[in-house]
């Protein structure tokens, strides 16, 4: 029997705005996924310890206050030093298009930006978890 | 290529919780390699002491939690919190938010939190809730705090998963702690009224304590006649902090009650026939689906149209499961 998908979602430092993860949210529970939600103003270091213990498949950073590049690394570095580097990492927010490449290149998965459609986060959620395999 | 569950295992019983959060999703997802590893757990498993918190929806049962655990930490216990939210019926998803009150106990190391979803479970727990407390149990915790999802009048399942069942009313529900006395209320080894900043929580109180006079158990006695356990009835403030000293207290005196009883052997008596009962139903469960997953959709059809009947149909279901 298998599992549905459990994703972390966090919003993380000076960012007060959750419409849009909340959105996110009520869709990937729409689309059968468990979704864990840690509220805002969380540090690297909470958001990945909840990572860790609640042993999701994916962890979304939800980023509109533009600390993406300082952010996101650190995430990474606390992944790989707490055993869980296997797990997924998203970005989804406000990113400059520049920005995009050096995030992929330190091992964020996937960009999903202010105009992609729901229906579209669920396929791209689930093509990851899928390539993936079993762990 | 993904760790074996017996490796997991072994690092689970020296601590490591990256090892203890990996195999509840196994153990979660039935499986099968890791569902041979789980006797051994339950085996190295049963020192913990197992708190079980219930109450209805928004009568602040997170909050306690983290609460009653930052008290518990000043005295270096080390707590595990199984905490459960409810499946959406029609997508089989889920929104786990219990995390959000309990910020406080993030980076604390001594504290281990996980969320999960009931999953068509209607007791108000988790289908492998009990799987996931032998897990922290077996990792060395301490104490280990089951917060049920918010519940109505029938969600007793609890009561028969934990030594020590706290049941939280909320001030302000006036007639309703009457309407529901006969249900939720008899399972309370500790009645807690919460949110006792507010003016009207002595008439809960007092409401709770006139209900438990009128003869819900008042005392569970021993052979001689002498009580054991007499329910109380404790105010707390997770605003204020007033009350969870006494809590965590009274939590402690119900626990040595037991340990020393027969009270305590009767329960993990019941903890016992519960957990086999629910272990049996739940494999069966999982074999009836895997092996009807085919046919189901067919034999669902033609109950629909009452060409069959669900009495025959299940029968035959049920004899084809692969054993």
């Amino acid at each position: 029997m298998g599992l549905p998908i459990r994703v972390l979602l966090a919003k993380v430092g000076l960012d007060g705005h959750d419409r849009g993860v909340k959105v996110v949210a009520r869709t990937l529970r729409d689309a059968g996924m468990d979704v864990i939600y840690t509220g805002l103003h969380r540090t690297p270091e909470e958001v990945v310890n909840a990572a860790v213990q609640e042993d999701v498949d994916i962890l979304g950073i939800s980023l509109l206050s533009g600390a993406h590049m300082t952010i996101c690394p650190k995430i990474m570095q606390l992944l790989e030093d707490k055993d869980a580097a296997d797990t997924i990492v998203v970005v989804g927010g406000v990113v400059p298009d520049e920005d995009v490449t050096p995030l992929k290149e330190m091992g964020v998965k996937e960009l999903l930006l202010q105009d992609t459609p729901p229906k579209e986060i669920v396929a791209r959620l689930e093509k990851l978890v899928e390539e993936r395999g079993p762990r | 290529m993904p760790t074996s569950s017996a490796d997991l295992v072994a690092r689970l019983k020296k601590g490591d919780l990256r090892a203890a959060s990996r195999l509840m999703s196994r153990a979660e997802a039935h499986d099968d390699e890791t569902l041979n590893s789980l006797g051994a757990i339950y085996k190295a498993a049963g020192q913990a002491h197992i708190v079980g918190l219930t109450g209805v929806p928004g009568s602040g049962k997170s909050t306690l939690v983290s609460k009653l655990v930052e008290g518990m930490r000043e005295d270096g216990r080390k707590v595990g919190i199984i905490a459960i939210d409810p499946s959406s019926p029609f997508s089989g998803g889920a929104i786990l938010g219990d995390r959000i009150r309990m910020t406080n106990l993030v980076m604390d190391e001594g504290v281990f939190i996980r969320s999960m979803a009931t999953r068509g479970s209607t007791g108000g727990l988790a289908r492998s809730a009990l799987t996931s407390v032998d897990i922290l149990d077996a990792a060395g915790f301490d104490v280990i705090i089951i917060e049920t999802v918010g519940v109505g009048q029938d969600e007793v399942e609890i009561a028969k998963a934990s030594h020590s069942t706290l049941v939280v009313s909320a001030p302000g529900l006036g007639d309703d702690v009457q309407a529901i006395k006969a249900g939720i209320l008899e399972i309370a080894d500790i009645h807690v009224v919460s949110k006792c900043d507010r003016s009207d929580s002595n008439r809960t109180i007092t409401d709770l304590k006139v209900m438990l006079a009128m003869g819900i158990n008042i005392a569970i006695k021993d052979r001689d006649g002498k009580p054991l356990w007499q329910v109380p009835v404790v105010g707390t403030s997770s605003e204020t902090g007033e009350g969870i000293k006494t809590l965590i207290d009274t939590l402690d005196k119900h626990r040595n009650v037991h340990l020393n009883t027969e009270l305590g052997e009767e329960r993990l008596r019941q903890i016992a026939e519960y957990r086999t009962f629910k272990t049996a139903e739940d494999l069966l469960r999982n074999r009836f689906f895997k092996s009807t997953n085919k046919t189901i959709k067919n034999v669902v059809e033609q109950i629909a149209k009452r060409e069959s009947d669900p009495f025959t149909a299940s029968n035959d279901l049920l004899k084809k499961i692969a054993f």
